[in-house]
């Protein structure tokens, strides 16, 4: 218990850097981890956090220090229905949350067209009102661009784009369908890494219709002064071009995002942050760790308040019916939803991920711990008392153990349920095997699914037998005779 | 020494006792005996307070059983029931020591009253690690009867204590039971369903049906003076497997 506590403190006392849950955002946190680093300030990246809104809200809330975000992002969906139109103005509205954003990273992830560059040369068109002058290209949008008031209706009413031939495709599938030449045109962010995996042409927006998704750095206004400056360091020094190449390299070559971020630490800002990848065994020791902080404090909890409440509620029926019915609905909360429930009370990470695996547990052991004690035949219970052992007594040294068999059974399923379920507590950045089964998603690699799913399955195993191996030790061998029905 | 008081019970709106007057007297063995459900169990879990009248009331020793009470008395009884009642994660030593090593007593005092009640109940020393799963009926019996002396109580209250054994091992116990009894001057109430065994047992004969009493005496009492005709029924009906009645 005591290692887990420590493991919990040391990672609390760093900078604490995070990122949202997409390759491009990982890599602009890891990038910021190690230049802080570089300032001989320590830094944890605490990588894929989740969408936006939880991200800036463990900024709001001091769980994280610093993160990079877009300042599109930042007025319309932050600050919506707030002014934060001119710069000036989101400086207010950041400075009222004690946040502070660094000056532009150097380039904008925004919505764009684009073509292959094959395609863009013959046609010659460079500017999306070059478009006005071929009619009858067929375009291919994601559905959300096509259906989005500030996507495909107002570029084409801004540009006056005459193209009738239209149609909603998946993301996925719309490169497909450029490289058959199914659509020539289709909309993408501008810094995707199929850019330069598709030798794709973006074109300019010349009348200034997308906003602007300029990447800057989110900072906590009270943060560590190295710190700040090390982050301000990366001031305009990442282009559209740099970035595209990162994001193909990470998400197309398969390159690991710490290493993408500090070969371009080197190569621009000539700082050797010697981020080497850490080794598979080491990778495999840190989630082990966290997996087992996770399940063990929960189980703990659990256990600590399970067994007592299974003990009261065993007094009293009408308190045992209740009990079970409250965790009974418990269990049923999925357990996404459950995390997400429980982020406002407890922000993100570890906290949360603990606190719904100690609720998800609850139900097994108090359901174990009642049945054992009501199934205590009346007499048994009847010998104890007329014994004349105290209430204290009889539980403690006949009707516990009596029961001790039911109350693991219930440990036992707890626990597993727990090893499983802490695996989407890497949703809320509590870390864990969850974690490479989340980038594994992310950027379809199955080595790293794998480097996730088997650990949290063997796990599951191992726990399984090893509390199996507990029940042999704490069961009286007298209660395996006489469930033999001798 | 054990009085009972006009008692009632009832389980839920059936009653168990209405309303009976019992007295036991000191060192002297008071044998229980009636069809089933006609109350005679529930007489002793209202003397151990395992069961709680809703009129009357029961003293031991002068005193009124009641829960602040109860603890003391039943330390100064020992409970033995049908199938012993022994528990089945202790050992057999364990069950027997329990309540004294929960009472701190002196593990050399805990040994040796441990090898006296295996030498009067004419149990196995070397059985005595062994688990109620791992022993025979009779041993258990016999296990159960060690618990409930341990601690040298004045009161025995045995609820059918042979009930479920073979003839053979029966006949065996009910032996050394008497033995015990007369050697160690305990005031005992036992409860069966047999009349042989009552007339074996017992200075006096309680004969119980519907919650209550119906006769009271020595067996001779009950086989020449039955108060009702359900007295000489009972009496004859126990008595046709011996071929009496043919």
């Amino acid at each position: 218990m005591s290692v887990f506590a420590i493991v919990l403190l040391a990672v609390a006392a760093d900078v604490q850097v995070g990122s949202k849950k997409f390759t491009e955002s990982v890599i602009l946190g890891e990038i910021a981890a190690q230049v802080v680093r570089s300032e001989g300030v320590a830094a944890t990246h605490r990588r894929e956090l989740g969408g936006t809104r939880i991200v800036f809200e463990a900024l709001r809330s001091g769980e994280i220090d610093a993160y990079v975000e877009y300042t599109g992002t930042l007025r319309a969906e932050i600050y919506a229905g707030k002014d934060a139109r001119d710069d000036a103005a989101l400086r207010m509205r950041l400075e009222e949350d004690g946040l502070v954003a660094t000056r532009p990273l150097g380039f904008e992830n925004t919505y764009a067209l684009g073509l292959l560059a094959d395609e863009a040369e013959r046609l010659g068109v460079r500017r999306v009102s070059d478009l006005v002058a071929h009619p009858d290209l067929a375009f291919g949008f994601t559905n959300e661009f096509l259906d989005r008031g500030d996507g495909w209706p107002g570029l084409r009413a801004r540009y006056a784009l005459p193209q009738k031939n239209v149609r909603g495709l998946d993301h996925d599938l719309a490169y497909r369908a450029l490289l058959s030449g199914d659509v020539l045109v289709t909309d993408l962010y501008t810094t995707d890494a199929e850019i330069r995996e598709y030798a794709l042409r973006t074109l300019e927006d010349d009348l200034r219709y997308f906003p602007a998704y300029e990447a800057i750095v989110l900072r906590r206004a009270d943060l560590d002064p190295r710190a700040a400056a090390a982050l301000e360091r990366l001031e305009g020094t990442i282009g559209a071009e740099a970035m595209i190449a990162m994001n193909a390299r990470a998400k197309v070559d398969g390159v690991p995002e710490a290493r993408v971020a500090s070969d371009f630490l080197r190569l621009s800002l000539g700082l050797e942050t010697g981020a080497a990848e850490d080794s598979l065994a080491a990778r495999l020791l840190a989630r082990t760790l966290e997996h087992l902080a996770l399940v063990g404090i929960a189980l703990a909890a659990s256990v600590a308040v399970g067994v007592p409440l299974g003990v009261l509620g065993s007094l009293r029926p009408a308190l045992g019916a209740a009990l079970l019915g409250v965790a009974g609905v418990v269990q049923t909360i999925p357990s996404l939803a459950l995390l997400v429930l429980l982020i406002p009370l407890l922000g993100i990470g570890a906290m949360p991920a603990i606190a719904a695996l100690f609720l998800y547990g609850l139900l097994p052991i108090v359901r174990g711990t009642l049945s054992g004690l009501w199934g205590i035949p009346r007499d048994l219970r009847d010998s104890a008392r007329a014994l004349g052992l105290e209430a204290g007594a009889r539980l403690r040294l006949v009707e516990m153990p009596l029961a001790s068999p039911s109350i693991l059974a219930g440990v036992r399923t707890a626990a597993v349920i727990s090893v499983g379920t802490a695996t989407l507590g890497a949703l809320i950045g509590a870390g864990g095997y969850g974690q490479p089964i989340l980038t594994g998603i992310r950027l379809a690699r199955t080595s790293l699914l794998v480097e996730g799913a088997v650990p949290a399955a063997a796990l599951a195993l191992a726990v399984e037998r090893g509390l199996a191996l507990l029940e042999r030790r704490l069961v009286s061998r007298g209660l395996r005779l006489s469930s033999q029905g001798v | 020494m054990l009085t009972l008081r006009g008692v009632r019970v009832e389980f839920g709106s059936t009653p168990a006792l209405r309303g009976v007057d019992l007295k036991f007297e000191r060192d002297r063995t008071t044998v229980l005996v009636g069809p089933s459900g006609c109350g005679k169990s529930t007489i002793l879990r209202v003397l151990l307070g395992l069961a709680t009248p809703s009129a009357g009331e029961a003293t031991f020793d002068g005193a009124p059983v009641r829960r602040e009470t109860i603890g003391a008395f039943r330390r100064r009884s020992g409970y033995v029931i049908q199938e012993g009642g022994l528990f089945p994660h202790l050992s057999a030593r364990g069950n027997v020591t329990l309540l004294a090593r929960h009472l701190r007593l002196a593990p050399d005092r805990i040994a040796r009253r441990t090898d006296e009640l295996c030498e009067l109940t004419r149990f196995p020393e070397d059985a005595l690690h062994r688990f109620p799963g791992e022993l025979s009926g009779g041993q258990r019996q016999r296990v159960a009867l060690m618990r409930a002396l341990f601690l040298d109580p004045d009161v025995l209250l045995l609820d059918e204590p042979l009930a479920a054994l073979d003839p053979l091992v029966r006949a065996e116990l009910q032996d050394d039971l008497r033995a015990i009894f007369r050697a160690r001057k305990k005031t005992v109430v036992l409860v069966t369903h047999d009349l042989s065994e009552a007339a074996f047992f017992g200075d006096r004969i309680v004969l119980l049906r519907d919650g209550a009493i119906v006769q009271s005496g020595t067996v001779r009492d009950l086989l020449d003076r039955p108060a009702e005709p359900f007295v000489s029924n009972f009496v004859r009906a126990q008595r046709r497997p011996l071929g009496g009645e043919a």
